[in-house]
């Protein structure tokens, strides 16, 4: 581990910036969290304007509006209401139809936002407990789980500047996989973490810190190769899947690289700067 | 002749395949068609072709979650009002006439709410207004028109309306008589009931007395002597089940409760259809990629892990259908993601092979070798993703915890996923190893 401040330094150029973000600009949450409504309007022939000033009393925000139709984000609102309106624009729009809409109460989304944090807290708890006890010290669960909070910045990073230059929004299926990138990034740490034990049992005399290398020259190849595969099909999604799991996907992909990433150049090195400073144990 | 342990295995694996085929594939490929096995195991009949079951996002339609204002009911009342609930709305839904609608009740807090999904319902502006409204309980006499002949029985034409109502009825619970314990549904009224019923039963000795529940009758008991007690016991031949769905549709009139529609999703078709095509052909570059990758890093044993990965296809989508898992576009999602990392255990094992190789060992050993030794990551690894598959999935219905749909799907796909995985990638491939793969003969044997 020659190289170790040059591996937290590429971590933290990557970390930086995306926690500059997420501190100035936040993440942009979808209506399941705020809470509001999301309807898309087709047959429209009035320019978009006209359309969002018959919403006004419940603040609309143009999504988009291209020959699919015209979609408005807005409060809280009934789908009577859209349709009273809608009448309306009948006039000057005859053939105005809704066919997508969406509502969510505000109580509900801010559940959502409480759940969303339980289950983050469970499994990053459960996840400690696990490794430490399969690797019998805690150090490998606490290090195993650090590793794992890396990825999570830098993939609630990402998505602050996505949503901060392009407007992604964080669902319900964003924390979906949040969730399942901690489990990845753990995945992969494991496979490393389970070399350094094999080898420890093996070469009682080796100090710590060249054991922990070797294990990650040795497990190089395997992390790489396990995260490909993965890589390919989700890579396959975001460009070519369909719209509602696009960023679902991204938000995956982002995870699986950070996740390889860390488990060689974040997890190991953490192991060898706590040897450092905790004692060294072989 | 005998058969060797690898043999055998394979031979079943063989067997397994050819039963998920046959339950996977659809029975028309292109000009041939499949013969169908007339054969049922519980509610699966096999003579037919099983399908996948789709979600609302895929088929479209309406999903609702509505909250039930509990604030006019007794704390203790609160649990048999939402049963009602269920009960009232569920019928209303059926009136729509919609294949493979849901009701379901779900506590969050001291809320209480109901969340539908109705299947391709296209109004939904009509089905909310009919589904939203309280449910109105009625006491009503019926009218009988003579028939035409004196041999025709008479014909139930109407119901004429009396003064009580559901507001009258203060609950209804299954009682069990106390002759023969046969079960029974009792009628507590409210004071305000209490004459109004005295005197309709006094008026109706011998004869039948409707009580409507949104206009439709749901019991008809004659009425045996005049009650002013303000409590009375319908009996009749129930089972306890009958009595107790009955007690659960008369409360819904006692117990009345207004909802409001917290959330609403309108889902159109056309938008599911489209996702499915797009899933369809990622799905089949993605694996097409990974195989190619397996072949190409691989060689020989990459092949045979393919093979793998294609079987884990096949028999993911049997158990999809046998479960049935509902399939929704994150669970497909799910599902892609799962087919990459079902090679993961190749890979380790793999590596560890080349290890052994390397170290000098015969292929035969070291293939023996990689599989017992690589065991151990693969073990940690995939209990690490299990932990969290389950906190998505949240099993045990715990609400402090996600319970949303697309989310369970998704988590459901990856839990069963890495259990499929397991055994494709170990069990399946170290047999066809075996069988079929020969390493170089290391020289150098230590």
């Amino acid at each position: 581990m020659r190289h170790i401040s040059i591996y937290f330094f590429l971590s933290a150029l990557i970390i930086i910036p995306g926690i500059y973000s997420l501190a100035r600009y936040g993440v942009k949450p979808s209506i399941e969290f705020t809470g509001g409504s999301r309807f898309t309007l087709i047959s429209v022939k009035s320019p978009a304007d006209t359309i969002l000033q018959s919403f006004k009393e419940y603040a609309p925000i143009l999504e988009s509006f291209d020959d699919t139709g015209l979609t408005i984000k807005s409060k809280e609102i009934s789908q009577e209401t859209v349709q009273k309106n809608l009448d309306l624009l009948k006039t000057t729009n005859p053939e105005i139809q809704l066919t997508n809409f969406e509502t969510i109460g505000p109580a509900l989304g801010k559940e959502t936002i409480k759940k969303t944090v339980n289950a983050l807290i469970i499994a990053s708890v459960l996840l400690l407990a696990y490794i430490s006890l399969a690797f019998k010290q805690l150090k490998y669960g606490i290090c195993a789980v650090l590793a794992m909070f890396h990825d999570t910045i830098v993939l609630l990073g990402s998505f602050s500047l996505l949503g901060h230059f392009w407007g992604v929004e964080v669902d319900l299926l964003f924390v979906t996989a949040v969730l399942t990138i901690l489990s990845f990034s753990v995945h992969d740490t494991i496979v490393v973490y389970d070399r350094i034990r094999e080898l420890s049992h093996k070469n009682k005399n080796v100090d710590y810190v060249s054991l922990i290398n070797q294990a990650v020259t040795e497990t190089m190849a395997r992390s790489l190769n396990n995260s490909l595969t993965i890589i390919f099909m989700l890579l396959a999604m975001f460009l070519m899947g369909g719209e509602t799991t696009k960023y679902f996907s991204l938000a995956l992909l982002i995870g699986t690289i950070t996740g390889t990433y860390s488990s060689t150049f974040t997890a190991a090195p953490l192991l060898v700067v706590w040897d450092k400073y905790f004692g060294s144990n072989k | 002749m005998t058969f060797s342990k690898p043999q055998k295995i394979s031979f079943s694996i063989f067997v397994l395949t050819l039963i998920s085929l046959y339950i996977v594939l659809p029975a028309k490929l292109g000009n041939f068609l499949i013969p169908r096995l007339n054969f049922k195991i519980g509610n699966l009949d096999f003579s037919k072709e099983i399908e996948l079951k789709q979600g609302l996002d895929i088929k479209g339609g309406l999903q609702v979650v509505l909250n039930a204002d509990m604030k006019d009911i007794a704390g203790s009342d609160r649990t048999s009002a939402l049963e009602s609930l269920k009960e009232v709305i569920g019928r209303r839904v059926d009136l729509f006439g919609v294949s493979e609608s849901g009701v379901k009740t779900a506590l969050s807090g001291n809320d209480y709410r109901l969340i539908l999904e109705l299947p391709g319902v296209t109004d939904p502006q009509q089905a909310l207004s009919l589904i939203g409204q309280t449910a109105k309980m009625s006491f009503a006499l019926p009218i009988y028109t003579p028939g035409k002949t004196a041999s025709d029985a008479a014909t139930l034409t109407g119901f004429n309306p009396t003064d009580l109502t559901g507001a009258d009825l203060q609950r209804a619970q299954v009682t069990f008589e106390s002759q023969d314990r046969s079960p029974a549904v009792s009628l507590t009224f409210k004071e305000s009931g209490k004459n109004k019923f005295s005197k309709l039963t006094k008026d109706n000795i011998g004869k039948p007395i409707a009580i409507l529940l949104d206009g439709y009758p749901i019991t008809m008991p004659t009425v045996q002597a005049e009650i002013d007690s303000g409590s009375a016991v319908i009996t009749g031949k129930f089972t306890t089940d009958e009595a107790k769905a009955l007690s659960v549709q008369l409360n819904a009139g006692a117990l009345p409760v207004p909802v409001t529609i917290i959330s609403q999703k309108n889902i159109p078709a056309t938008l599911g259809a489209d996702s499915i095509k797009k899933s369809i052909t990622a799905g089949a570059i993605g694996l097409s990629m990974v195989i190619f990758f397996m072949i190409a890093y691989y060689g020989k044993m990459g092949f045979i892990a393919s093979i793998g990965l294609v079987l884990y296809g096949v028999f993911t989508l049997t158990l999809y259908k046998l479960i049935p898992v509902v399939l929704s576009l994150p669970g497909i999602a799910g599902f892609l993601l799962s087919v990459g990392m079902a090679v993961d255990s190749n890979i380790l094992v793999f590596e560890r092979y080349k290890e052994e190789i390397r170290a000098g060992r015969d292929w035969r050993v070291a293939l023996e070798l990689a599989f017992g030794r690589a065991w151990d990551s693969i073990k940690d690894a995939n209990t690490a993703t299990i932990i969290t598959g389950l906190i998505l999935f949240n099993p045990l219905d715990w609400s402090f915890l996600n319970t949303s749909g697309s989310v369970r799907g998704f988590a459901l796909t990856l839990i069963l996923g890495i259990f499929i995985s397991l055994f494709t990638g170990i069990v399946v491939t170290r047999n066809l190893l075996r069988l079929f793969f020969k390493g170089k003969t290391n020289i150098q044997n230590k």
